[in-house]
């Protein structure tokens, strides 16, 4: 799988609110299915379906404890995606910033301008 | 009302982008700046970078094409055609980055002010898979953080979980 695909597959894990709650509850340490059911009021195989995908996108694994098999976050993929995320802001902030400053030059001409008419 | 200068980036669906920030200026101002070559030149690229070529033609099926030169000599070039043009409300254009094959990727700007200041929501639609990630990727280079901090911070990005954090 390549870099585009791979963020493909996060970003569409990363497109519902449940899967990302999920997220930042393992965020906080790993947790099993049922623990993890509780709090989402959800059904077991509701959440096992979106715990599927997260774990399709490589976002989580589980845990060798045979009984709770617990889940964990997997930091790599959400790395990536915010690194992609990171150019973005980049490019806009650096930009947006001199916009700002050109803002203002406006305003203040604009100003002067409004104030020889009256 | 949200504070100026921040720059928001969220990822709603698996295609989209989209951008949120707030100037201190009525909207026509921020609008022209977006539009006229003049404007455009004195601030559009990232740090370092220069518009050395922009051209704007301003017109529903119009379009404009930019040419960004990096710090090293590095060129990326870009290019636009207008679909919808609602000055200062709204624009509407298809966006083509060089070297970058396939369909472009539909911009939707939407400027909204309140109190003189001007909320702009930029939503970058792309339409195939290998576009959305190759349109910056030309010529920026960026190390990865692969740190728990960072991922605080881009799940703190998403917006807020519907059941509890808990």
């Amino acid at each position: 799988m390549n870099s585009s695909q791979r963020l493909d597959r996060t970003f569409a894990a990363l497109a519902d609110p449940t899967r990302r709650a999920i997220l930042v509850r393992l965020a906080s340490g790993e947790a099993s299915v049922t623990e993890l059911s509780k709090p989402f009021r959800m059904s077991q195989p509701a959440i096992s379906k979106h715990l599927r995908v997260l774990e399709h996108a490589g976002l989580i694994s589980r845990g060798r404890e045979a009984q709770r098999r617990p889940r964990r976050l997997e930091p790599a993929p959400l790395a990536e995606a915010d690194e992609w995320l990171e150019r973005y802001r980049e490019f806009w902030e650096g930009s947006f910033e001199r916009l700002d400053a050109l803002l203002e030059e406006m305003k203040t001409k604009d100003r002067k301008r409004t104030r020889k008419k009256g | 009302m949200k504070n100026t200068g921040t720059l928001k980036v969220t990822t709603p669906t698996d295609r989209e982008v989209v951008l949120t920030r707030v100037f201190d200026a009525p909207r026509q101002m921020v609008y022209d700046a977006f539009t006229k070559p003049e404007l455009l030149t004195r601030w559009f690229g990232p740090r370092g970078w220069s518009l050395v070529v922009c051209e704007v033609d301003h017109r529903v099926g119009g379009g404009f094409r930019f040419v960004l030169r990096g710090p090293d000599g590095k060129e990326m070039g870009m290019r636009g055609v207008y679909r919808e043009l609602a000055p200062p409300a709204r624009s509407v254009h298809v966006e083509y980055i060089d070297g970058c094959p396939g369909d472009g990727a539909l911009v939707t700007a939407v400027l909204t002010e309140q109190d003189g200041k001007t909320t702009l929501t930029a939503t970058v639609l792309s339409p195939s898979k290998e576009i959305r990630d190759a349109v910056l990727k030309s010529g920026m280079e960026h190390g990865a953080a692969e740190s728990y901090d960072k991922l605080a911070e881009l799940l703190a990005l998403l917006e807020p979980a519907p059941a509890g954090d808990n």
